[in-house]
């Protein structure tokens, strides 16, 4: 199995990295440019055959290093490969 | 006193602190290297700056998960001194032993320049040979110094005097100009509930020489060596 595994900050901290890419892209005139926000993108390879066990396997990486709860917040999905 | 310092795959702040410590401070410091699993027959522990792990998913994330850390954190659990500067503070943050946690500078450069910050606590054992209000001129050198809690912890760290250095400007006024990085509150530096682990992320050890034109960080070292005489850390049984 495959885990793609999403990690930004979490809404209302400051984003100094996404706030000048979108300046940046609003000054190559991408009018329609909102909010940006920058994030990590992870991707893990499991040996596992059970998708709820993978699931808890890849919360607990994240509650335990891959995010920092205190700034970030992380999303998942799991893929059979 | 024997002050330990931890060494890190990737800490650069290490030399200077071992060299202040014993050839200006005329203690004995140790190197640590951070596979060790004891800190034993230590009086204090300094985690340098530097780049540990190369900074790698964030800073201090791994080397939190060093073999030597269960030791610090048990070390710092019976009252043991720590000391982080710069990445050993934003160890201590990712250990979770300080709240809180460090973002991108405000402005996204890496800042290396000389600072001012203004001693909020003089009643530490980091701080007691320092003035309430003086104000430090120390060098920082960082990209991730943009320290953020969530708003209940800030009210307790100002409630409980937990803030023990902030950004000023020379006349030691606190403003937002004065903040390089962004920090939340001007945070400098702050300490545990219990005042025996403190982190900063300026380098006192990079401004404690009449050589360098710089001896503010002195009143650090100088304040943790009076604490230890005063009051040594127990060993354990």
């Amino acid at each position: 199995m495959k885990a793609k595994i999403y990690i930004t900050l979490k809404n209302g901290i400051l984003d100094p990295q996404g706030r000048a890419i979108q300046q940046s892209l609003q000054t190559l005139g991408f009018g329609t440019v909102g909010e940006v926000r920058i994030g990590k993108f992870i991707e893990v390879d499991l040996s596992e055959t059970d998708t709820t066990s993978a699931e808890n396997t890849i919360k607990a990486m994240c509650e335990k290093l891959l995010a920092n709860t205190v700034i970030e917040e992380y999303q998942y999905e799991i893929l059979e490969t | 006193m024997n002050i330990g310092i931890i060494v890190f795959p990737g800490s650069n702040c290490d030399r200077d602190c071992a060299y202040v410590l014993s050839e200006v401070m005329g203690q004995t410091a140790h190197f640590i290297w951070h596979q060790e699993t004891s800190v034993n027959g230590m009086d204090a522990i300094i985690l340098p700056g530097g780049f540990s792990y190369g900074d790698y998913l964030r800073t201090g994330a791994i080397a939190r998960f060093s073999p030597i850390m269960d030791a610090i954190a048990e070390f710092a659990g019976r009252g043991g001194m720590v000391l982080g500067i710069c990445n050993g503070f934003q160890m201590l943050l990712e250990l979770g032993i300080l709240p809180g946690a460090m973002l991108r500078n405000r402005d996204l450069s890496f800042i290396c320049e000389d600072r001012y910050i203004r001693v909020e606590n003089a009643d530490t054992p980091f701080t007691n040979q320092c003035k309430p209000g003086q104000i430090l001129r120390l060098p920082i050198a960082h990209a991730e110094g943009n320290y953020y809690t969530n708003p209940v912890t800030l009210s307790a760290l100002q409630a409980n005097a937990q803030i023990v250095f902030r950004y000023c400007d020379r006349e030691g006024q606190v403003t937002s100009q004065a903040n390089p990085n962004g920090s939340l509150d001007n945070i400098a530096g702050i300490r545990n509930p219990a005042g025996n682990v403190l982190g900063l992320m300026p380098h006192p050890e990079r401004g404690a020489e009449h050589l360098l034109n710089n001896e503010d960080g002195v009143c650090l070292f100088r304040s943790m060596i009076s604490a230890l005489e005063k009051h040594k850390t127990p060993q354990p049984v």
